[in-house]
């Protein structure tokens, strides 16, 4: 098993080399340093949120929320900031505590009543997402001191790559050393596989949960302030939609979506391939809802895609007499 | 000797590089029983997903009258007559008892709906047949190891085959359940099916079995009539040395009281239980299947809640439903269904074998491959599992190393109080020896030991004292010198005196 979640590691990375060496060849401007700029501008919210999600589905959960938290904590990050709140770190920690309690709703109803996460996500995706409108309503907040806003997009001194992902890339060692060097990590991969059996070795399953819940809300909060400052607007829409984004991401890197498989190198280097795609295709003039089909059909691949190898196998073993 | 009905000459089965069997020859004739015995590991399961269609062969044929068989799954295998219980019960855990029963061949009628009154009767007499107390209506979730196992039963049973293939069917049932599913098995054989018997118990083997076949390594050594035969000559052919005593039970003495559980009541489980075990001591819970063994060590060990009563480690109380807590108080549970409870079939040997000790293995909080493989290695290495790589998925492994596995697992953990809720489950001799010596020698180490197992000899051989369980209530305290066949089985089935 460990061997098979190297390759398709390995399959992505590949790919994504591929992608990135054929765009840079056939688009215009893939070459471009500019484009590999907004590449990752635009990947940065979605790693940051890829990081949690990947470790929710490994237990087999899923948080569909994490747009509308995003959202939310944009909303009250503006209304915060319109009402005289003017430090920034201030701003931040509240956001983050904000998006941490959203999380833990999400958890609470997942873990206390043993309600399942798709139906309780769902539920808050569009509660969370009404409560924005409720507080900003059609508003956009984005009189931020300009400081802010080049501060969130500064790049790296002598490129053009914007110094957040380097917070990004540091969260993801992380992330990656809990889910793949640390005992917690055990447990999440035991629990996604048998949680039963995790339980009778002594796993708490359901308190582990409720953490990754609280986790994946103060990410995608954070992601939130990061969204707000890079377009300087704070707006109840901010961020429709982009847990399809994550999700896809996430099992295109290999994780099963029943839980207890996968890694997150290649759910990080999905990120990007998704990215550079979505990208390198815009510049090539495609148009947009070719573009969701594209990302659609990616999906299904990931999820059918492990499936239809292990029938072959099994096909291929079977006659072989 | 009546002839041959089902056939199988020269066949070998390989996964990767293990060879599981070898140039394997078997037959199976009409109105007999036939024993196949073999270590952990041998082939034998192999040898039965053959048969069941689940495996095809890499070589060799299978004829059943004559007629060459070529499977290519297991709905083949039925229409052929051939009926298959399997080493792992595999209900479906949602579905009713009589549904998981008919699975497939629902009785029907008008408007091709399915008939559940009939399913429901038909279930009933199935389990009337059996002896076995079990409602058709309720869901397989939940059910206890050994009624999942009678359910494959009554299921295999039902299908009225020519050719009934057994593996361990016996493992997790005790001696009343066994003698019932003998009754049944001698009727079909005297009806004329061929019957294939695979067990570790070779009392069992040697009463229902005419003839036995011995295995080793994958390869067939020995078929003979069980009348040439000996449990001694058995043992050695599938071993290839003399085992040891079977019951090496050391003289203790015995401590200061470790484990104490008070008036320990679950609705609709068991109700005030109370039993202390000293360090050093041995204790055996018995009972009959349904007896609430397996319900009280649950509870114990934290997995279930109770609703009153109290369980104490070494004088202080553990909290009530809290398995990490009682981990940590030296607890150790080895639970009764390995594929359900005791494994992640899923993860590699060595994620399994540490699983409980994931804490204390990391170094600076870093939990790294190297200290898991050499943990898991140490141990596996202790109780003979029989692996390709540690790194291999635990499923990949013979039943009887799956549970080596799981006893690693717990007993790498050092604890205090170990209860093992049938230990050796699918375990050969000559292993089943060592985890003996080891339980033995763990008691005389000052462990408390609470050991359920459904094997009367193990009970008698092994405790120090047996405590025994009907219908969920505590019935008799017997000490090792009283504890015989008789006084057990009086109190397990509800004519205690004690
Ligand atoms: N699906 C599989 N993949 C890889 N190896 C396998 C697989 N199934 C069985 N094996 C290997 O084949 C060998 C024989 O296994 P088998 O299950 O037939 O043993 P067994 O005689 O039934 O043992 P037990 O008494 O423990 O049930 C073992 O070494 C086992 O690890
Ligand atoms: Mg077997």
């Amino acid at each position: 098993m460990v061997k098979g979640l190297r390759s398709w590691d390995a399959i992505v990375l590949l790919a994504l080399v591929v992608v990135a060496i054929v765009g840079a060849l056939t688009i215009d401007g893939v070459a471009s340093p500019r484009f590999w700029r907004f590449v990752t501008l635009e990947a940065i919210p979605i790693a940051l949120i890829a990081l949690p999600m990947t470790l929710v589905i490994i237990t087999g959960e899923i948080d569909l929320s994490v747009a509308s938290v995003l959202g939310l904590t944009c909303t009250v990050m503006g209304q915060l900031w319109v009402s005289g709140v003017t430090s920034l770190p201030a701003l931040i920690a509240i956001c983050l505590l904000l998006g941490a309690a959203l999380g833990a709703v999400n958890g609470l109803f997942i873990t206390g009543f043993g309600l399942p996460s798709l139906a309780v996500t769902i539920g808050t995706l569009a509660l969370y997402r009404g409560l924005a409108y409720v507080v900003l309503g059609d508003r956009a907040v984005s009189d931020y001191p300009q400081t802010w806003t080049t501060a969130a997009i500064k790049p790296i001194p002598g490129t053009t790559i914007p110094w957040v992902i380097l917070v990004v890339a540091a969260l993801a060692v992380v992330f990656a050393v809990v889910l793949h060097a640390m005992p917690i990590g055990r447990g999440l991969y035991a629990m996604g596989n048998n949680p039963e059996a995790a339980r009778f070795a002594g796993v708490n399953v359901r308190l582990t949960k409720f953490w990754l819940f609280v986790a994946s809300g103060a990410m995608s909060a954070l992601a939130g302030v990061f969204w707000t400052l890079r377009f300087a607007s704070a707006r109840a829409d901010n961020g429709t939609g982009i847990e399809l984004a994550v999700v896809a991401a996430v099992l295109l890197g290999g994780v099963s979506i029943f839980g207890g498989r996968g890694a997150l190198l290649g759910v990080l280097a999905a990120v990007a391939l998704l990215g550079v795609l979505r990208n390198g295709l815009q510049l090539a003039y495609v148009p947009a809802n070719t573009l969701t089909v594209i990302t659609g059909l990616l999906l299904i691949a990931s999820v059918v895609g492990p499936n239809v190898v292990g029938m072959l196998r099994r096909t291929l073993e079977r006659n072989r007499i | 000797m009546s002839a041959s009905l089902l056939t199988l000459d020269g066949v070998s089965k390989s996964f990767g590089a293990v060879a599981a069997l070898r140039d394997v020859r078997l037959e199976l004739a009409g109105g007999q029983v036939h024993g196949l015995v073999g270590e952990n590991g041998a082939g034998k399961s192999t040898l039965v997903k053959i048969l069941a269609g689940v495996h095809a062969p890499d070589a060799g044929t299978v004829t059943l009258d004559g007629q060459p068989l070529r499977l290519s799954g297991p709905a083949e295998a039925r229409a052929a007559g051939i009926a298959v219980i399997y080493q792992e019960p595999t209900l479906f855990p949602d579905l009713s008892v009589a549904e998981n029963i008919f699975m497939g061949r629902q009785p029907l009628r008008g408007l091709r709906r399915i008939d559940t009154a009939k399913m429901r009767t038909d279930a009933g007499e199935l389990f009337a047949r059996l002896g076995v107390h079990l409602d058709p209506d309720r869901p397989a979730r939940g059910l206890s190891i050994a009624d999942q196992q009678l359910v494959e039963i009554a299921k295999a049973i039902s299908l009225d085959a020519r050719v009934l293939v057994m593996d361990e069917p016996t493992a997790a049932l005790s001696g009343v359940e066994v003698e019932r599913l003998f009754a049944v098995t001698r009727a079909l054989r005297d009806a004329g099916a061929a019957v294939l018997f695979i067990s570790h118990r070779f009392d069992e083997v040697f009463a229902l079995c005419q003839r036995i076949t011995v295995m080793r390594d994958g390869r067939w050594v020995s078929t003979d009539p069980v009348d040439a035969l000996t449990v001694d000559v058995v043992v050695r052919r599938m071993v290839g040395r003399e085992v040891s005593a079977m019951y090496p039970k050391q003289d203790t003495t015995v401590g200061a009281p470790r484990l104490q559980v008070r008036g320990l009541s679950r609705d609709g489980a068991f109700a005030d239980v109370g039993f202390t075990v000293h360090s050093g001591e041995i204790v055996a819970l018995a009972g009959l299947v349904g007896a609430g063994r397996s319900e009280v060590c649950r509870a114990i060990f934290g997995i279930d809640r109770y609703d009153a009563g109290e369980v104490l480690v070494d004088g202080v109380r553990l909290s009530n439903g809290d398995t990490a807590a009682a981990i940590k108080a030296g607890v150790a549970l080895v639970p009764e269904d390995r594929r359900q409870q005791g494994l992640v079939m899923e993860l590699s040997v060595q994620r399994n074998a540490t699983l409980p000790r994931r804490w204390e293995l990391a170094r600076g909080g870093l939990l790294l491959g190297a200290s898991e493989r050499r943990a898991a290695a140490a141990w596996a290495q202790r109780l003979q599992v029989k692996a390709g790589r540690l790194t291999d998925a635990v499923s990949t492994l013979s039943g009887g190393n799956q549970q080596k596995v799981v006893l690693a697992k717990w007993l790498a953990t050092k604890p205090r109080v170990l209860i093992v809720d049938e230990p050796t489950r699918g375990i050969d001799v000559g292993t089943k020896a060592e985890v003996h010596r080891l339980l033995s020698q763990l008691a005389a180490e000052g462990v408390a030991v609470l050991m359920v197992s459904s094997e009367l000899p193990e009970v008698l051989g092994m405790a120090d004292r047996v405590l025994v369980m009907h219908e969920g209530r505590l019935t008799a305290d017997i000490p090792r010198q009283r504890a015989t066949e008789e006084s057990v089985m009086h109190a397990a089935t509800g004519q205690a005196d004690a």
